[in-house]
């Protein structure tokens, strides 16, 4: 197979339909699916025609409204008046700024949407023309609903998860990126009325002397040192284990794999959270510890700084290696042995193979698993979460000592509702992770050869 | 011939030497590993009231504790949890597998215009933290009436289950496996894309289809984040993992110590078992789907 691209022209282009199209086709750009009616699509013409007048109604009705207050985001403050009569206080209406930017969001997505569809239904106007020019049979409703099925499965495949997406995701995730923009926080009793800051909460978040720069700093270096170190130790330990337990002369095989599977099995959520009882400071861990006369008083595992840094890493191993040890196992497999055999024979040793063939082959087959469980170690919520809470927390922060970047998150969000600090805490996230990423994934032999290894 | 004898003798005692150490490293780490369980189960067991152990093991059993789970209706009504998840479960999974499926073989077999940036975005998103979104998720939801009474199902199965196209690179790998001769066979006998997909390359991706609806299955069982900020405190909507981690907060643990170990024995053996079948089908899927 050829690497190079070849550029095809887009003979329906979007500037062609302006300047080649004619009277149908120029008219559907203020009548969408005009060119459609005209040229033997009826229905499909009539639903775009239908498309157009919904999305202007829309507009009319609740769209302009939406985007005209985008800029102030709601004034009206919650009013508060007593009753004298009733004897309590009655509430007037007031804006309310995250219904308000909402709103706005769902109306720019719609918008865009709207876009996207009128120059698709130009294209196909002009498509049309050029067909009937060129003679050729105009496709009917039934062969395009054939189609669907057939030439473009992909459109009716995509189609339903990629709105799951867009209102799960990408909405959210927008409208999220915007309140990192605003004074959206409890702080100043900004909770129900809010403005824009611009990049205030950034210059605070980032800024080494005050309050939450401090904690934000520390967290930033602690949720890194934890990311290297879960996820290299997993994966070399948990690849090790795996060889260990396929090994020719290993017995029992299936049984001492079904032990470390046993622990994956049980939900995460359950086992953390036991073994988050086991290691309070009288816990079973110490009980045991100290009945058999190993320690006099009892380790604070999670209670202590330091204690704690180290527990969550070893107990992530625990989580970790038998998920990487089942990841791996297949793919160990698959290794072909020709090259192990042609190893052999030119006399390599055990340490050697693992070096030269199986870490770089391992290296090569799941550079994107690694990416995966990197992210997915900065983005471990559970673990620390169910743990430590992130704590210890000292007096007066809201970033604890075990606090990852996400926990810290969770907590001013959904915990504290300091939102725009929260907002941009997760935008700090993306860029720390996309940027380490980005940089290996693209760099990696499995994203740019996609099909083969060698 | 003489000093080749010796050498395979000496080789087979090393390799005996190493042989044990092997397998007593493997007892001591599955030791280790299991520990965590056999407690909980045992717990589950205990007599003793509160949540402070005196002896890593209980001193006395009883079955007390399961019928306190199954009949106690005061706080955290278990068996309402149960069913919650079950409902929400069954419709989050039919979902999700429907998305996983159709994203990953448009990715794998599928050439379109919008290919790669689908992927590239689907990178990018997976980068945001997961919850990052979720106090948006919930404005949305409370936006369209999804976060009252019983809607708050609907909103649960909609979070499980709208995003998973995003989680398409297990099956779109194992539809890599898949020859493409097989479609091409059938494209050229005159086959629809449709009929490629649905009675060529799906029948022979049973592992991965178990895999991928065992997976959505699972998720609403062992989610608590997602629960808790869409859930709130209308306990009677409570999802299995929302109830019990709202067993070991301070106003219940007392109470509930021994009734959340008994309810984590209670969850994790199905959760366990189906996790186990679903590995099985993974493995069977990484070893390729037409052997040979």
């Amino acid at each position: 197979m050829g690497k190079k691209k070849i550029k095809v022209d887009d003979p329906y282009a979007l500037k062609k339909a302006f300047t080649k199209g004619d009277l149908f086709t120029k008219l559907s750009v203020i009548i969408c699916g005009f060119g459609c009616i005209m040229r033997k699509q009826v229905v499909k013409g009539i639903l775009m025609l239908l498309i157009e007048v919904g999305y202007i109604l829309f507009m009319v009705n609740s769209g302009f409204h939406n985007l005209s207050l985008i800029g102030s985001l709601g004034t009206q403050k919650q009013g508060e008046v007593w009753n004298e009569a009733a004897g309590v206080y009655e509430y007037t209406q007031g804006d309310n700024s995250v219904l308000i930017l909402l709103y706005a969001v769902a109306t720019i997505f719609l918008t865009l949407a709207f876009i996207v569809f009128w120059a698709l239904q130009l294209k196909h106007a002009y498509k049309l023309q050029t067909y009937q020019e060129e003679g050729r049979e105009i496709p009917t409703l039934k062969e395009d609903i054939a189609s669907l099925f057939d030439k473009n499965l992909h459109c009716t495949l995509m189609f339903l998860p990629s709105l799951g997406i867009l209102f799960l995701n990408i909405i959210p995730l927008c409208y999220m990126i915007l309140m990192a923009f605003t004074n959206y926080s409890k702080k100043g009793d900004h909770q129900v009325l809010f403005d824009w800051v611009g990049l205030k909460v950034f210059a605070e978040v980032l800024d080494f002397r005050s309050d939450t720069g401090k904690q934000f700093w520390g967290v930033l270096i602690w949720t890194i040192v934890w990311a290297i170190f879960a996820t290299f130790l997993n994966y070399i330990m948990g690849m090790i284990l795996a060889m260990l337990i396929n090994r020719k002369r290993t017995r029992l095989k299936s049984m001492w794999r079904f032990f470390f599977v046993l622990s994956v099995a049980v939900p995460q959520f359950v086992s953390l959270m036991i073994i988050s009882i086991m290691l309070q400071d009288h816990g079973a861990v110490n009980v045991m510890l100290q009945n058999a006369g190993i320690i006099s008083s009892p380790i604070p595992w999670l209670s202590n700084a330091a204690w704690a840094r180290v527990t969550v890493i070893v107990v992530n191993l625990w989580v970790g290696i038998p998920y990487t040890m089942l990841q791996v196992t297949g793919i160990l497999q698959n290794i072909p042995s020709e090259l192990y055999e042609a190893a052999k024979v030119d006399g390599a040793g055990p340490v050697t193979i693992f070096f030269k063939i199986t870490l770089p082959y391992m290296l090569f087959v799941t550079t994107p698993y690694l990416i995966t469980a990197f992210t997915g170690n900065v983005n471990n919520f559970n673990v620390i979460y169910l743990l430590t809470g992130g704590g210890p927390t000292p007096v007066g922060n809201t970033a604890g000592k075990t606090d990852l970047l996400v926990t810290w998150l969770f907590k001013l969000t959904v915990e504290q509702q300091y939102f725009n600090v929260g907002a941009v805490i997760g935008i700090l996230t993306f860029v720390v992770l996309s940027i380490i990423a980005l940089v290996t994934y693209r760099n990696s032999g499995s994203y740019k050869n996609e099909e083969a290894f060698m | 011939m003489e000093t080749k004898k010796k050498a395979v003798r000496v080789g087979g005692m090393k390799a005996t030497l190493v042989d044990t150490l092997v397998h007593i490293f493997l007892a001591v780490l599955s030791f280790i590993w299991v520990l965590p369980i056999v407690w909980i189960f045992l717990m589950s067991f205990r007599a003793e009231k509160g949540s402070y152990v005196k002896s890593f093991f209980p001193k006395e059993y009883t079955f007390a504790n399961y019928v306190k789970l199954f009949t106690d209706h005061s706080a955290l009504n278990f068996p309402r949890m149960f069913m919650n998840t079950f409902i929400v479960a069954i419709f989050s999974c039919l979902i999700a597998t429907f998305f996983t499926l159709s994203v990953s073989y448009c990715m794998s077999r599928l050439r379109f215009k919008m290919r790669k940036p689908f992927m590239n975005m689907a990178m990018t998103l997976t980068l945001f933290p997961g919850f990052m979104s979720m106090v948006a998720v919930y404005f949305i939801l409370k936006a369209i009436g999804l976060t009252e009474g019983n809607m708050i199902k609907v909103g649960l199965i909609l979070v499980y289950s709208g995003s998973a196209g995003l989680g398409f690179y297990i099956a779109k790998g194992f539809f890599d496996t898949v020859p493409r001769s097989l479609d091409e066979a059938a494209l050229l006998d005159g086959a629809t894309q449709w009929q490629v997909f649905t009675k060529i390359t799906m029948p022979l991706s049973k592992p991965i289809i178990v895999y991928t609806v065992l997976t959505a299955f699972i998720a609403p069982w062992v989610d608590f984040i997602f629960a808790r900020v869409i859930c709130k405190a209308n306990s009677d909507q409570f999802t299995v993992a929302m109830g019990m981690w709202n067993m070991l907060q301070k106003e219940y643990i007392h109470q509930y110590f021994n009734c959340f170990a008994a309810a984590a024995v209670v969850v994790s053996i199905p959760i366990a078992i189906l996790f186990l079948l679903m590995q099985r089908c993974y493995v069977d899927g990484m070893g390729g789907a037409v052997k040979g």
